[in-house]
C-alpha cells in the first residue's frame, strides 16, 4: 500500500504530544490535580516523551524519502 | 469502590485525535482499494515489521489487556506463563516452520490452505465454523466495550455500542485489512504509551521491584504460600498446593504451552493473516518473530501493575479496593481501570482510556476483516459464484462482495452484542465451543504439513471427532465450584478439575490427541488421493528449503528465532 505508517504515527504523537506538554506546562501550579501521581507532573513528562517518539518517527519518514 | 471517570475537555481532546487518525487512515488507504486482493488481502506488501506489530496487536485486544492485569492481581508473576511459555515457543514454530507452507502455498486464508491440502469438504468445515466464531467474538467484544463505556464513563450503552460499531465499520470498509493492519499498528502504540504512566506511577508508589516484592512477600504468607510465591514463575510449580494459580509445573508446559498455545497462534486465522500480508516469504517467516519481541514485554506492561493492585489491595492504608460483583467477590476484571483511576489525573487519563478504547476496537476490526476473507473467498467463491475467466470484473465483483460482508459482518455483530447483553450466559458458552475447534484444528493443519500421506477423508472425520470430544469432555467435567454449565457438566458431571484453567488444558488435550489418532489412523487406511507433485509447496518434505542467502544476517529468520528464544530464556531465569 502506497501509505507509510510511519508518517500519521508521527504525526499523531507529535500533535498529542504537543498537547500534553501544554495541559502540564499550564497546570504546573495545580497540586490537587497531581495529587494523585505523587505531585510528580505526569502530563508534562508524557507529553515530552510522545512529542520526542512523534518526531523520531516523523524524521524516519523524511529519511525514507531522501533515500527514494 | 466507584469506578465511574469524571473525563474533562483535555481526556476528550486526546480521545478525538486518536480516532481522527484512525478514521483518517481508512480514508487515506480508500483509493488503493481497486481489487479483492488488495481489500481482502491488504495486496500482499505489508514489510515485516508493519505485519508484525499487526500481528502481536491483534491479540493484544481489551479483553486481553483486562484479563491479564486481573491475572496478574489473582496469580502475581505466574501469569507471565501465558507470554513466554503460552505464546513464544508457538510463534518461533509458526515463523520457521508452518509460515512458509502458508505462505508459500499462495492461499489465501487458512480455510483455503486446509482445501489446497486435503479437499473441499475440510475447507467448508473449517470455513463456517470460523466466519460463525468471529462474529460472535466481535459482537462480544462490541458488548463489552459498551458496557465498560456505559459504567466507567456514564455513557449511554446503546449509544455507545452504535458509535463503536460505526466507527469500526468506517475504517475497515473504507481501507479493508490494509486500514485494519494500519491501526492495529497504532493501535499498539497508543497501548504502550497509554499504559506507561500507570507502570511507572504505580511501581513508584510501591517503591519499585524491590518494594513490590516485599509488599507480596506479606500477602503470599498471609495466603499461605512461600514468601516469593506470587513474584516467582516455576519455583513453587512443583506441586499446585505451593503456587497461587494452582498448576504444576508439567500441565503448563502440556496444556498451555503446547496444545492450547500452537492451537492458538499456529491455526488462528485472524492472526495467521496479519502474516500472509507481508510482501515475502522471508517477511511472513519473521512477522510471528518481530512480534515476538515486543510481546514478551508486555508482561511488564500488564501483569506487573496487576500485581501492585494486587499488593495495594492487602495494605489499608493505600485505600484501594475493586469492584465487586452481587457475591461480594472482586470483580479482577476491572483491575487496570481501578489503577487508571487511582493514579491518573487528566490528561494522561484521556490517553488511558483511548488505549483501552483503541484496543476494543482493534479486536473488532480484526475479527471483521478475517471474516470478510473467509466468507468471500471459502464460503461465496467456493459455493455460491465461482471464479469466470474475466480476472479483472471477478477482482471488482470479489471487492464488492468483500465490503459488503463486511458491513454485514458488523451488522451481524451488533446482533450478536445484543443478545450478549440479553443472554450473556449463552453467548460465553458459544465463544467456549468455538474456541475448541482450535486443538483438532492443529492437529490437522500439523499432520497436513508434516505428513505427506495425510488424506482429506481422515482430515475432515478428525477434525469432527476431535471437535466433539472437546464438547464432550466439557459437557463432562466441570471445574470446582462452577455454578452455571457454561462452565461444562452440562451433560452430567463425571469429574471435577480442582481450577477451570486444569478442565480448559485438558478439553485441548483430548480433542489435540483425539484429532491427531484419527487422522492418522484414517489416513493409512484410505487411499491417497493427491499426487506427491500436487502437495509440493504444501508439504514440508516435498518442498524445497527456503534459501535465505541473498538477505543480511540480521534479517534472516533463523538469527530473529535465536535472538528471540534467547531473549525468552533470560527473562525465564530472571524470574524464576
Amino acid at each position: 500500500m502506497g501509505l507509510d505508517i510511519k508518517y500519521p504515527i508521527g504525526l499523531m504523537f507529535t500533535l498529542m504530544g504537543i498537547v500534553l506538554t501544554i495541559y502540564g506546562l499550564a497546570t504546573m501550579s495545580d497540586p490537587t490535580l497531581y495529587q494523585k501521581s505523587f505531585q510528580i507532573n505526569i502530563n508534562l513528562w508524557s507529553g515530552i516523551g510522545m512529542l520526542i517518539f512523534g518526531l523520531i518517527m516523523l524524521a524516519l519518514v523524511k529519511r525514507n524519502k531522501k533515500a527514494e | 469502590m466507584e469506578i465511574t471517570f469524571q473525563l474533562s475537555w483535555i481526556d476528550y481532546l486526546v480521545m478525538i485525535i486518536y480516532f481522527a487518525f484512525v478514521l483518517g487512515i481508512g480514508w487515506a488507504l480508500k483509493k488503493f482499494m481497486k481489487g479483492a486482493n488488495a481489500f481482502l488481502e491488504a495486496g500482499r506488501s505489508m514489510p515485516a515489521w508493519v505485519a508484525g506489530l499487526a500481528f502481536i496487536s491483534t491479540n493484544l485486544g481489551a479483553l486481553e489487556v483486562m484479563g491479564m492485569a486481573g491475572s496478574g492481581a489473582k496469580y502475581g508473576m505466574l501469569t507471565t506463563h501465558f507470554y513466554w511459555v503460552g505464546a513464544i515457543p508457538a510463534m518461533v514454530f509458526l515463523a520457521l516452520f508452518m509460515m512458509p507452507f502458508y505462505y508459500g502455498s499462495k492461499a489465501r486464508s487458512v480455510p483455503e490452505y486446509l482445501k489446497l491440502r486435503y479437499d473441499e469438504k475440510t475447507r467448508g468445515l473449517n470455513a463456517i465454523l470460523f466466519a460463525v466464531m468471529t462474529i460472535l467474538a466481535s459482537g462480544i467484544s462490541m458488548y463489552a466495550l459498551a458496557i465498560l463505556m456505559e459504567k466507567v464513563l456514564g455513557w449511554n450503552f446503546h449509544i455507545s455500542l452504535i458509535l463503536s460499531a460505526v466507527i469500526v465499520l468506517a475504517y475497515t470498509y473504507l481501507g479493508g485489512l490494509s486500514s485494519a493492519i494500519y491501526n492495529e499498528v497504532l493501535q499498539f502504540f497508543i497501548i504502550v504509551i497509554g499504559l506507561l504512566p500507570v507502570v511507572f506511577l504505580s511501581l513508584h508508589h510501591v517503591g519499585g521491584w524491590s518494594g513490590l516484592k516485599e509488599s507480596l512477600g506479606n500477602v503470599a504468607t498471609a495466603n499461605g504460600f512461600a514468601p516469593d510465591a506470587y513474584t516467582s514463575m516455576w519455583k513453587y510449580t512443583g506441586s499446585a498446593a505451593a503456587n497461587p494459580m494452582g498448576v504444576e509445573w508439567y500441565g503448563i508446559l502440556a496444556g498451555l504451552g503446547f496444545v492450547l498455545s500452537f492451537g492458538y497462534w499456529c491455526t488462528n486465522f485472524l492472526i495467521v493473516q496479519r502474516a500472509m500480508a507481508a510482501e515475502s516469504t522471508v517477511a511472513a517467516r519473521n512477522t510471528p518473530l518481530i512480534g515476538a519481541i515486543p510481546k514478551m514485554f508486555v508482561p511488564f506492561l500488564i501483569i506487573v501493575p496487576g500485581m501492585v493492585a494486587l499488593a495495594l489491595m492487602n495494605d489499608p492504608s493505600a485505600h484501594f479496593s475493586l469492584p465487586k460483583n452481587a457475591a461480594g467477590q472482586p470483580i479482577y476484571d476491572y483491575t487496570i481501570i481501578a489503577l487508571l483511576k487511582q493514579y491518573l489525573p487528566s490528561g494522561v487519563l484521556g490517553l488511558g482510556i483511548t488505549a483501552l478504547l483503541a484496543s476494543f476496537m482493534s479486536g473488532m476490526a480484526g475479527n471483521i476483516s478475517a471474516f470478510n476473507t473467509v466468507w468471500t473467498y471459502d464460503i461465496y467463491q467456493s459455493y455460491i459464484r465461482p471464479t469466470t475467466h474475466d480476472r479483472e470484473a471477478d477482482e471488482k465483483h470479489y471487492l464488492q462482495v468483500g465490503r459488503l460482508a463486511t458491513i454485514f459482518g458488523v451488522v451481524v455483530s451488533i446482533a450478536a452484542a445484543y443478545l450478549a447483553s440479553m443472554f450473556g450466559n449463552i453467548m460465553d458458552f458459544l465463544q467456549t465451543i468455538f474456541s475448541m475447534i482450535n486443538a483438532p484444528l492443529f492437529a490437522v493443519i500439523f499432520l497436513g504439513m508434516f505428513w505427506k500421506r495425510a488424506t482429506g477423508h481422515a482430515a475432515f472425520t478428525g477434525l469432527l471427532a476431535g471437535f466433539v470430544v472437546a464438547l464432550l469432555h466439557h459437557g463432562l467435567t466441570a471445574p470446582e465450584g462452577a455454578n452455571t454449565l457454561v462452565k461444562g457438566g452440562w451433560i452430567t458431571v463425571l469429574h471435577v478439575y480442582p481450577v477451570e484453567m486444569a478442565q480448559n488444558f485438558w478439553t485441548a488435550i483430548f480433542a489435540f490427541s483425539t484429532s491427531a489418532i484419527i487422522t492418522v489412523v484414517l489416513s493409512l487406511l484410505t487411499p491417497k488421493v493427491k499426487a506427491d507433485e500436487e502437495l509440493v509447496g504444501l508439504v514440508y518434505s516435498l518442498t524445497p528449503k527456503l534459501v535465505e542467502k541473498d538477505v543480511s544476517w540480521y534479517k534472516r529468520s533463523s538469527s530473529l528465532a535465536i535472538l528471540v528464544l534467547v531473549l525468552v530464556t533470560i527473562l525465564t531465569v530472571m524470574f524464576w
